[in-house]
Parts: C-alpha cells; structure tokens; sequence
C-alpha cells in the first residue's frame, strides 16, 4: 500500500511520518509536495504536523488554499482514507472536510506533553481492530488544539459516533484536568461523516517507537496499513 | 481604494486572549473593564476597481479566507 505524506511549507513531521509508515510499518511512503496536485497511486494521504505557511492568518488558513488541498478533497470525496495530525487537523478543518474549529489553549500556552486519549470508535480506518475504550499515552505540541463546535453541531457529532479520541486519564476516565487545552466534550480527534477522513491532536508518529518513551502510535499506523490492504 | 475589514470571535465563542487580557487589566486597578474581546483587523488596498466591485471583493475574501465562519464574525468598511 502506497501512503502520501502532504508536505506544505512549515510541515515539520513529515519526515517523522514518512519514517514511521516506512521504516516502522514498512508502507511505501512518498512525499507529495503542496504545490503538486497528483495524488495518482496513492491508497491514503497524511497530513501531517507542523506550521503550514508559518499559521499566520490562523492555523491551517492558507494552506487549504495550496493546489494540493483540491486533490486531497477529491480524494477524500472518493472514500480514500485522509489522515490529519496536529496541523493536518487544523487544515482539514479550514478545508471543510472536518467540523470545527481550533480556539487557543484554554491556558492561552502553547503544550507540549504527553496526553493519554481513549479511543471512542474503531469504525474508522486509523482505529480499526483497536479495542475501543484503550487509552494511548502520545504527545500533544500545539497551541491552538481547543476544539470548538457550536452546541446543537456537537450534539449531532456525537449522535454520530463521530469523536474518535478523548482525553482522558490513564486509566480512561474523563477528568477536567486531563483535558490539557479545554477541548468542547474533551474531543482529541474526530471524523466525517463517511469516516473516511479522521484526524487527531495528539503525535502519534512521535510515539511509535519504544525509544520515544510509547509506541502506542503505531497502533494507529498499523490500523492504517491493515485497512489499506484489507480494502 | 482601502478597505477595512474586522474579524471577531463570535459572542458565543469563548477567547481565552481576551479573557487573559482582561484578568490582566483587573490586576493593573482597571477596575471598570468588563470585558475584552481580542480580534484582528486587516487593511486591504485595491486598484483598479470600482467601489462596488471593491467592496464584492473584500466581502469575499473575508468570508473565505480572513474569517473562519464556524468562530469568527467580520465587519467590513471601504474608504
């Protein structure tokens, strides 16, 4: 299965992700630069983490303008799997392909630290045969991942099984405290409505190996690659 | 022509900015502050237009790309 990893200027994980569905996960991984529109041969795209065009209007702003985001929305309108992290949820989101909004931290800080988020769904193609309720403990770098959707919009997400990761503690439980930017309903990640599209906050690539202090990022990547080839 | 174009928050959005700012302000014995709401405002220069074309456009360009409909409201002013 062939992966594309979307790269804008200011992407800075591309190259983690790229070694973890390549290396890791032994995907074929290529680069699709933001500028190019052909996404021919490829089973998914990521978008990965990052400041694309530096976040300077807002987070993912004018990125979603980059002629790579029309065949990303194609792509994702034909059913293909379209992975966001961090800044790829963000532009996902100013694409219209996901609901919602990122706010500034409820701290008004930028975090980095390692969260744990409780799986909620595994009827998308980065949580499939996943135990849903399992918490994975991988790290957040954002300022700006306080998801916002207004209340009656909230209600309909999660009427339809549509938040795909919460944080919670350790052990699962949701605690105020544990929700580290403020998130409505502690969202740590969601999906459209064909659930073909998904993305999260948290950096999944940046714990995909034992050495990095967790590898339950991998899972994630695993449940990729084995949706890809069971497609 | 100049166009003047102001993004909010929308009312229901809460904006942890201003909320800091305010806190802060309260701790500098501006005691009469009630509220601040932060935003961003955008000066936007055109040629060759007429102004009701001018105006179309800015229009546009805040709804589509200045402001983000989901939090955000916009006011627009042309000079």
């Amino acid at each position: 299965m062939r992966v594309g990893v979307v790269v804008f200027p200011g992407s800075n994980c591309d190259h983690d992700t790229y070694h973890v569905l390549k290396h890791v996960c032994g995907c074929e991984a290529r680069f699709v630069w933001h500028k190019d529109s052909d996404l021919g041969g490829l089973d998914a795209v990521v978008l990965p983490g990052g400041f694309a065009y530096g976040d300077y209007l807002r987070t993912g702003a004018i990125a979603r303008f980059s002629p790579v985001m029309k065949s990303v929305v194609e792509f994702a309108r034909k059913g293909r799997p379209v992975i966001g992290i961090c800044n790829g949820f963000q532009v996902l989101q100013e694409a219209s392909l996901l609901p919602g909004a990122m706010l500034r931290n409820r701290s008004v800080k930028f975090l980095s630290q390692p969260v744990h988020v409780r799986v909620e769904r595994t009827d998308t193609p980065l949580t499939a045969g996943l135990r849903a309720g399992s918490v994975l403990t991988m790290p957040i770098a954002h300022g700006e991942g306080n998801f916002y959707l207004p209340a009656d919009e909230l209600r309909r997400l999660e009427d339809e099984g549509r938040v795909v990761f919460r944080y919670t503690t350790r052990d699962g439980r949701l605690d105020e405290a544990a929700n580290p930017n403020g998130s409505a309903a502690a969202i740590a990640g969601v999906c459209n409505e064909a659930r073909n599209v998904v993305a999260l906050m948290p950096h999944p690539e940046r714990a995909a190996e034992g050495q990095l202090g967790s590898s339950d990022g991998r899972l994630l990547f695993e449940a990729l690659t084995r949706s890809l080839v069971a497609a | 022509m100049r166009a003047r174009v102001y993004v909010t928050l929308k009312k229901s959005v809460f904006d942890p900015q201003g909320k800091t700012i305010h806190d802060a302000l309260r701790s500098m014995g501006y005691s009469a502050v009630a509220d601040v709401r932060q935003g961003k405002f955008f000066e936007v220069a055109l040629e060759g237009v007429t102004p009701e074309s001018g105006r179309k456009a800015v229009e546009e360009i805040a709804a589509r790309v200045l402001a983000n409909p989901v939090i955000e409201s916009y006011r627009v002013e042309v000079e």
